[in-house]
């Protein structure tokens, strides 16, 4: 199969790959640039492990056409953390214990971080609903949605 | 045709392991050269927490920080032999395993440095924070550091032990068929509030309130976060997950998360838990099994408030809404 080249900006940094027509974001992610926070659960866009931010946007990788990112802003889990210093969602994850197995947590924290994005000060019902593409087998979501709202909570501390 | 609110409640006990054929898991540990201590298990963690758990068990028996442990569960065929996680058997069976093993090596590590310090290593004690201190003159001391380097690099000793736990094989009494297939038992007991539409036949959990008393919790918010999301699970069991709705014939059973059906962040009853310990005589740190046993009351607590609320017995999981009606309709027809 002819490889098509793909280049898009991977949590700040440029990335440049030949890959397969047809391979998906979380092939590309995965297997060709070696960021493997997005995790492949179902592979059909039913469980939301593979979740990341297309330019700005939330987005199954496992459903979307790595050469259709050509250009595009991609974030990932993986590059939250600036300067070893955790970002704040992922510190409202360890400190409300909503992660256990861990499979799910990088989807659950890039759908958490595209609300949070737009609605700094989201209701809990907010949280659910942006949360609900979202599948986790361990937690009982309860410490998830606990965590996102208490990340919300101290961001707009910060603002203050 | 109405909303009919039903209340239910059950309490179970649940065994931890198994010893149909005998139940073994064994530990080793030893030091290293700069006093940090290795555990080689078998047993897997997948994600329960077996790690944290057994490397906590391991510092507090030699006395060291818990951050001085590494737990290596890398490899099934070369680590000591583990019959597996299951059986809500990991913390129980390999903890107990682990610390005989701690002990042991706890005992070679002041052996060497009562030679260091020209005293008797009975007269030794840990002060936890990786020192070994003369009991009653802590001035004279050293440091499980130096105490690592001296066994490795000057006095040629391995600070290391060898851990066995071992529930033996338990055969059935001739005259009675009395045995004991397992050991240790956790308990819980769960209340369940529920809506049934008596028109779907859909059900709505409203909150649970459980108690689990599972022997000593040795990491508070482990526990707590396996309760929370294992009452969850029991919901889930109770009225969402199957493999094979219409077993044992199998067809239409599930084979993705579009058909397996789980309760997402927006289905979620109010959780209650309350934690109860009492300590087990055979755990280590008088720990038992939580594990599996947290997501069981909530099935017959459930199915105890469909029977309240709308006064049919669905003794099939998960209780559908396909159930229930079928259920209503036979009551009906009487």
């Amino acid at each position: 199969m002819a490889k098509v080249p793909v280049q898009f900006t991977l949590n700040g940094s440029e990335k440049a790959e030949f890959i397969d027509s047809g391979t998906t974001l979380l092939h590309a992610l995965r297997d060709k640039i070696g960021d493997t926070s997005p995790k492949g659960g179902c592979h059909q866009g039913t469980c939301g492990a593979c979740s990341v931010i297309v330019d700005g946007e939330l987005r199954l990788s496992c459903l979307t056409l790595a050469e259709t990112c050509n250009g595009a802003v991609i974030r990932t889990t993986a590059g939250l953390a600036e300067g070893g210093v955790l970002h704040p969602l992922q510190r409202a994850f360890l400190d409300a214990f909503a992660t256990q197995c861990g499979f799910c947590t990088p989807g659950m924290i890039m759908a958490a971080k595209v609300l949070l994005d737009r609605t700094p000060s989201p209701s809990r019902e907010e949280v659910v609903e942006a949360l609900s593409g979202n599948i986790c087998r361990c937690t009982g979501y309860e410490p998830i949605i606990q965590a996102v709202l208490s990340a919300a909570r101290s961001n707009s501390q910060n603002v203050a | 045709m109405a909303i009919r609110r039903g209340r239910g409640v059950a309490a179970i006990n649940y065994p931890t392991g198994m010893n149909l054929g005998g139940d073994p898991t064994q530990a080793l540990v030893h030091s290293t050269p700069t006093g940090n201590f290795m555990v080689t298990l078998s047993s897997v963690d997948l994600g329960q927490g077996m790690k944290q758990i057994m490397a906590q068990i391991c510092a507090e028996t030699i006395g060291v920080p818990t951050d001085r442990v590494i737990v290596d569960t890398a490899d099934t065929d070369t680590g000591p032999h583990c019959m597996g996680t299951f059986a809500s058997r990991g913390t129980h069976r390999a903890g107990n395993a682990v610390i005989q093993a701690a002990r042991e090596a706890r005992q070679v590590m002041l052996e060497v440095a009562a030679e260091e310090l020209e005293v008797n290593a009975s007269d030794l004690e840990t002060d936890g924070q990786g020192n070994i201190l003369v009991k009653g003159a802590p001035q004279k001391s050293i440091s499980i550091f130096d105490v690592a380097l001296s066994a490795h690099f000057k006095r040629g000793r391995s600070i290391s032990g060898r851990g066995m736990f071992l529930i033996p094989r338990s055969y059935p009494e001739k005259e009675t068929g009395a045995m004991k297939p397992s050991t240790c038992y956790a308990h819980a007991c769960t209340v369940a509030e529920v809506e049934v539409d008596d028109e779907t036949g859909e059900v709505t959990v409203l909150n649970v309130k459980n108690v689990f008393e599972i022997g000593r919790a040795l990491n508070p918010k482990m526990v707590e976060q396996q309760l929370v999301g294992g009452s969850w699970m029991g919901i889930s069991h109770a009225l969402y997950e199957t493999t094979e709705p219409y077993y044992p014939n199998r067809d239409h059973g599930g084979t993705d998360f579009n058909q397996y059906l789980m309760p997402g962040p927006g289905d979620l009853a109010e959780t209650e838990i309350i934690v109860l310990e009492r300590p087990s005589a055979d755990g280590p740190f008088g720990a038992k099994g939580p594990g599996e046993m947290c997501a069981n009351p909530q099935i017959p607590a459930v199915a105890n408030a469909v029977f309240d609320a709308v006064g049919v017995r669905i003794d099939t999981l998960p209780i559908t809404p396909e159930r229930i009606l079928r259920a209503l309709k036979a009551q009906a027809a009487g």
